[in-house]
């Protein structure tokens, strides 16, 4: 049911049993979530999400916001490449979400060690991460453009474990610049370039020497990332997974335990 | 006597007309949109549902309390920092200027209504102890030469200062914003004659006759009912009580209108994202600014509630008004 409302497009969806108020189905805009923005406030919005994520890295909405509204062209590009790729299109049209609810916890904790599932559940507890943290796309003027934002966000978890890598600050930056050289994405590239400003001495030298190249070139050889379908190779053993994603193992291996020092 | 009987015409004509409207909802179980948005179709259930507006969006009239309610209860924590972003600081010369158009005097009871972080109410409290300085200044000028008799009386009337204290009511319908006043307040160290209260402005919890003055800053467009709002600031304000409204209005100057407009709708739902987090909270805000009434129409709701004496200021061309009238 579509209503008609002060002249702007609202999206309805009855349940069986409808309550008066049309709230909890209804969107404006192409998908839940969506807010319509004119060029001048895209702009606004990119420059105000930098300043506030520069100020404050915590602001993981504003990272958000910054990826959405300078992201277009890099979206755009990564649609082509999963469109061309078979399990990429698959990916598209059937748009699976990675969240708690989506994933057998159980199942995936009984697979054999070394299997992807388990490994990326390990990863989970170990950073103390939930798939659930991530913001919802809002500025994407595109419905396909905004699940390919979405699953990026989505996937960037199940790179780290692809990676090896924490959720430290060092591993944060390696996978930045992984997916910076990945994706083309500007707010990776900010990510990559600001993220290392953050890091001591030693990482710092760790992050020139042999993570930061190791990132930057695996990045560029890599299949598209996006073009996995993650739910569906819980069982692959994680070498095999890398080996087909032609990414090499991480030179260095770095632990959680260091987690939220720099 | 004239005006007196114009505003008796007025209202009789008033009362009729809401009961055409009634009659006509009642008839064909159908709902038609109030304030005259004539693009607009809405269904509603076959109770009959009035609908009213929020922002550009209709909706029930039951529905609208609740997501206004919403509204202030995501923005509450960051309402001060958006207010000074958004208007760039200039909401505090309004205030500033609300107060002195007020100048109240000390023993003087306010309420503040939709009162929620408690700007005005610290302002007051801040004029009337400023006030009541200035006067014991002036008492003890007066009193140059004083003969010990007079000391020592002055001292024996220093303590009858409990009568004068001035006391001020923040009453909203918000517990999210009365929280965050509260915290204001405590952090400034102000206690002394400050409440704060939880309540409607459409339903007030107040005795009749209570206040000297009546204050709403920038909540009445929230309101779902004004009419009733306004009917009860009359009921709980003291004879010779005074109503005071500060509220976004109607630019009147084209120019600036146009400039305002892009502003309003540019500018403000992004800073609403950037600092709050919540677009849809911003874009709420301008949108009801633009649905609320335009100066004169306000002041004949006063007038029609029953207030006299009904005058507006214009606060920076237009884009707020300063409305004041009296219970007589």
């Amino acid at each position: 049911m579509v209503v008609l409302s002060g002249g702007r497009f609202t999206v309805c969806v009855h349940q069986l049993h409808s309550s008066p108020g049309f709230t909890d189905s209804c969107y404006d805009g192409l998908y839940p979530g969506h807010i319509q923005t004119t060029p001048i406030q895209k702009a606004l919005l990119a420059v105000g999400s930098g300043v506030a994520a520069l100020q404050n890295p915590y602001r993981h909405d504003m990272v958000a916001v910054l990826g959405e509204t300078t992201g277009h062209l890099a979206l755009i590009n990564l649609r082509d490449r999963m469109k061309n790729d078979p399990e990429g299109y698959t990916i598209l049209t059937e748009r699976p979400r990675i969240r708690l609810s989506t994933l057998d916890l159980s199942r995936m904790a009984s697979l054999p060690d070394g299997s992807f599932g388990r490994e990326y559940l390990r990863f989970l507890e170990d950073n103390h991460v939930t798939p659930d943290s991530r913001a919802d796309v809002k500025f994407v003027d595109n419905e396909e453009l905004a699940y390919v934002m979405q699953r990026y966000r989505e996937v960037h978890d199940l790179l780290h474990t692809l990676l090896g890598m924490p959720t430290n600050m060092l591993g944060e930056v390696a996978v930045k610049w992984f997916e910076a050289a990945q994706t083309g994405l500007p707010m990776c590239a900010l990510g990559a370039v600001l993220g290392p400003l953050r890091l001591n001495s030693s990482r710092l030298q760790s992050l020139f020497t042999s993570l930061g190249p190791w990132a930057l070139q695996n990045g560029r050889r890599s299949r598209c990332i996006l073009s996995i379908f993650y739910e569906r190779r819980w069982e692959q053993n994680l070498e095999d997974l890398r080996q087909e994603l032609n990414i090499e193992p991480p030179p260095v291996i770095l632990s959680a335990a260091n987690k939220r020092s720099t | 006597m004239a005006a007196s009987m114009r505003l008796l015409v007025r209202r009789v004509l008033r009362l009729s007309h809401r009961n055409i409207n009634v009659a006509a909802a009642g008839g064909s179980g159908r709902s038609g949109c109030c304030s005259g948005s004539s693009s607009c179709r809405c269904f509603s259930d076959a109770t009959g549902d009035r609908s009213t507006h929020f922002g550009f969006e209709t909706v029930p009239e039951t529905e609208k309390a609740k997501r206004v309610y919403k509204v202030f209860e995501n923005v509450a924590q960051k309402y001060d920092v958006m207010n000074d972003a958004m208007s760039l600081g200039i909401h505090r010369v309004w205030k500033d200027m609300l107060l002195h158009a007020m100048h109240p005097q000390p023993g003087v009871r306010l309420l503040d209504v939709a009162g929620g972080t408690g700007d005005i109410a610290f302002r007051f409290l801040e004029y009337v102890q400023s006030q009541q300085e200035r006067q014991k200044r002036r008492a003890a000028r007066s009193t140059q030469t004083p003969s010990w008799q007079d000391i020592s009386t002055n001292y024996s009337t220093e303590d009858k200062d409990g009568p004068q204290e001035s006391k001020a009511v923040v009453c909203d319908i918000n517990k999210e914003m009365l929280k965050v006043g509260k915290q204001k307040a405590d952090s400034m160290g102000v206690s002394a004659g400050l409440s704060w209260v939880v309540g409607d402005a459409e339903e007030l919890p107040f005795d009749d006759d209570q206040f000297d003055i009546y204050t709403i800053a920038f909540g009445i467009r929230n309101v779902t009912h004004i009419d009733q709002a306004l009917q009860e600031a009359l009921r709980v304000l003291k004879p010779g009580g005074r109503f005071m409204c500060l509220e976004f209005s109607k630019v009147t100057n084209p120019v600036l209108a146009r400039l305002y407009d892009t502003y309003s709708f540019q500018m403000i739902p992004v800073l609403g994202e950037v600092i709050a987090g919540d677009w849809k909270s911003y874009q709420y805000l301008v949108e009801s600014i633009r649905k609320f009434p335009d100066q004169e129409e306000f002041k004949g709701m006063i007038e029609d509630a029953g207030f006299y004496c009904v005058h507006y200021h214009n606060l920076t061309g237009g884009v707020v008004a300063l409305h004041s009238g009296f219970k007589l």
